[in-house]
């Protein structure tokens, strides 16, 4: 370690956190048959745990307003623009380190329990060690072109992941879904990047180093900041699930459950917010983008819950949950509040990690059922998925003292601070359908009588222990991660402390007899929530499997038609274009001109080629008339 | 002393019937002969004006005509000789191999 100047440090044991994961990938690409299923699965777990152990050492060296950093070498430069192969870990990157190694690791052990039957094992943890590869290239990376190569990253291993099961087209279907849809987003982040490097050029400063654009932002004028931010944002609406990019995340619920887990609630989804943390000083200069971003997040926070209140199966739920949760999240970094933001990225991917696993869980012991009216009475037969899915449920809707509860409400006590009654109010207003929404799933799969047929019913099993331990675990997690950030009228947030070199101080307004008024009421709300959700799905003789002929429950069951409204307007007009091109224009306007080229030069050759007749005395002949016209030709000149 | 022009006439007649035997004959030794009757037409213009003229080069350039047309002659006989081996025939009309 050589400190260039105080707080920088070159520390090259970075470079080993992505390095690892992505060894245990190529190993298990060559030798994973050879090493059979068990010992590949357990090289991947370990790579991934290798690499949590190096970012726990790093993070207990850090100080928050400490940056460590490892060059490896220049990628590419022209002129002044150079762009560096670097990786660096500050306080935010530790975080989301340990947020990725920590669960990825544990729903790495849980996979080797979960595939622990299925023959594309080896393959499977392949593609998991290079998601976190990508993954951790993504949060280490010191520069955007190196963060968008990780972002595209997992969006490939997303798409490999989902479509693991590729023997059903559906499955296949839906991770091409995920990646189109994701490339519209990044279609966007990708002209933000190229308009960031040339605005800042025409000031003469070519770079996109995070540091080095954070001395460098005030440079650019308001409009051009305005405009960046907006089309970075379009990313992150694709990479996080946002209005009106969201549709792709509940269909990826086609991957396997531990993929679901980590990729689509745990890690990549949350890329889009770490991505504007990460670039908090441009979009801080940027209100307009950012009360967009607010009122994106609480809007999709609200749909997303409205749509999960009526959901059947046990995944697309927890999907849409992700979705709601993630419009927190983006509430947050639209009010500013990116610390809080970060914070709930940090909770949330406990208890949505354990909620997902608790899933996996379920569907495993129904050897493949999803659909929760099959399900019911599981309580006894699995007693550990069942208390600590409980624990995680609590931890989502916002209960006392667990992790969500900390983090929600300061994401709504910020928004109130910051003076938004409105996203407030909606954002109250969904953390009550969250927790009617998740008290509906647990009393749908839990309690009540056993629905599923007998044959499954034959085989109920509590999980072998790779999968409850890290379900135990991440359920410890999803009460005591919360504690971390807790409010000042308790014992203080440690979470603020940590990140405010980076994010600037929390300004405090309003006073905190204020706050726990609001706690008050947040907590009246989710309590009714849970309270409905226990009238119509807890009781006995509850109706759970009849559909409501109400047209609002109608709306929220069809999902508002958003996949058939984007079916009639995009895909279709661009499916018919696109075959219009194909059988019309290509065939003949394209092909023709091509072949028409190609047949005038062949009619002119037909006529040309009477000339040629082989035959010498023709030749001479010619020869003899161009003498002749030659001669004349001359001879006129005398 | 015969003048000048009747020199280039007769060389122009024997140019002349070298030219329609070159194009019209069907027999190459026949071709054959009539460019070296082209040649001989063209020596006798070089000749003429070379004695007209009182310049010694018109006749250096006629060694070299003859030179080279002895060449020619070799040659050519050779290849036609190859030719009529090769097809029993030595009308021209009949190669005509080398197009399109």
């Amino acid at each position: 370690m050589v400190a260039s100047d105080p707080g920088v440090a070159t520390y090259d044991l970075l470079r080993w956190i992505p390095l690892i994961p992505l060894l245990g990938s190529v190993t298990n690409v060559f030798l994973g048959q050879r090493l059979g299923r068990r010992n590949a699965g357990l090289l991947g777990c370990a790579a991934v745990g290798a690499s949590l152990a190096i970012a726990a050492y790093v993070f207990f060296q850090l100080s928050p307003a400490g940056l460590f950093r490892d060059p490896i070498y220049t990628w590419f430069e022209s002129g002044s623009f150079k762009v560096n192969l670097s990786l660096q870990t500050d306080a935010l990157t530790s975080v989301m380190l340990l947020i990725v190694t920590g669960i990825g690791f544990l729903i790495h052990v849980y996979s080797l329990g979960y595939m622990g039957h299925d023959e594309g094992m080896v393959r499977f943890f392949v593609y998991l060690n290079l998601f976190i590869f990508f993954m951790l290239l993504l949060v280490m990376a010191d520069n955007l072109i190196l963060l968008f190569v990780g972002w595209e990253g997992v969006g490939l291993c997303s798409y490999l992941l989902i479509g693991f099961w590729y023997e059903d087209p559906n499955n296949t279907i839906a991770g091409n879904k995920a990646f189109i849809v994701n490339r519209i987003g990044d279609f966007g982040f990708l002209l933000g990047i190229f308009l960031l490097v040339t605005e800042l050029g025409r000031q003469g400063i070519w770079t996109l180093d995070f540091a080095e654009l954070q001395k460098h932002v005030q440079m650019l004028s308001p409009a051009s900041i305005g405009l960046i931010t907006l089309l970075l944002f379009a990313g992150a609406t694709g990479k996080s699930a946002q209005i009106p990019l969201f549709v792709w995340l509940p269909d990826a619920m086609a991957g396997p459950t531990p993929v679901s887990a980590l990729i689509h609630a745990a890690t990549m989804v949350t890329a889009g917010v770490y991505m504007t943390a990460r670039l908090h000083f441009l979009f801080a200069l940027a209100p307009a983008t950012l009360s967009l971003i607010a009122w994106i997040g609480a809007a999709t926070a609200f749909f997303a819950a409205t749509i999960a209140l009526t959901q059947n199966d046990i995944k697309k739920v927890l999907a849409y949950s992700t979705v709601s949760q993630l419009g927190y999240m983006f509430l947050a970094v639209g009010v500013g509040a990116f610390s809080a933001a970060i914070f709930h990225v940090f909770t949330h991917a406990f208890f949505k990690a354990c909620l997902f696993l608790g899933a996996g869980s379920v569907i495993h012991a129904l050897s493949g059922e999803q659909n929760m009216r099959n399900m019911g009475g599981l309580k006894s037969y699995m007693p550990k998925t069942y208390w600590t899915y409980v624990i995680a449920a609590l931890a989502i809707a916002g209960v006392p003292f667990t992790a969500g509860f900390f983090s929600k409400d300061l994401i709504l006590w910020r928004a109130f601070s910051h003076g938004a009654m409105l996203l407030w109010g909606i954002g109250l207003i969904t953390a009550g359908m969250t927790a009617f929404y998740m008290f509906r799933q647990l009393f749908m799969v839990f309690h009540g009588q056993c629905r599923a047929d007998s044959h499954a019913k034959a085989h109920l099993h509590e999980s072998p222990s790779a999968m409850t331990l890290p379900l135990i675990l991440l359920a410890i997690g999803s009460i005591f991660s919360g504690w971390l950030g807790a409010p000042e009228y308790l014992w203080g947030s440690a979470w603020d402390r940590w990140l405010q070199p980076m994010f600037g101080a929390v300004e405090h307004h309003g006073e905190a007899g204020t706050e726990i008024m609001l706690t008050l009421l947040t907590l009246a709300v989710v309590a009714a929530g849970l309270f409905w959700a226990y009238l119509k799905y807890g009781r006995a003789g509850a109706q759970i499997a009849e559909d409501s002929e109400n047209v609002f429950y109608r709306l929220s069951l069809n999902k508002y038609y958003v996949d058939e409204f984007y079916d009639a307007v995009i895909v279709r007009p661009f499916t018919a274009c696109s075959r219009f091109l194909a059988q019309i224009i290509d065939p003949r306007l394209i092909d023709g001109t091509v072949n028409g080229i190609a047949a005038l030069a062949r009619g002119l050759g037909w006529v040309a080629r009477g000339l040629q007749t082989g035959n010498v005395q023709h030749y001479l002949a010619g020869f003899l008339l161009g003498t002749l016209v030659l001669l004349a030709y001359y001879i006129g000149q005398l | 002393m015969v003048p000048l022009d009747y020199y280039l006439i007769l060389s122009a007649i024997v140019f002349a019937i070298g030219v329609v035997g070159v194009l019209a004959r069907r027999n190459l030794i026949v071709i054959l002969m009539s460019i070296e009757l082209m040649l001989n037409a063209v020596n006798l213009t070089f000749i003429a004006f070379s004695r007209f003229l009182g310049s010694m080069e018109g006749q250096v350039a006629v060694f070299f005509v003859m030179a080279v047309a002895a060449a020619e002659a070799v040659i050519g006989l050779a290849i036609i000789i190859s030719v009529f081996r090769q097809r029993q025939s030595l009308d021209p009309e009949e190669m005509q191999l080398l197009k399109w």
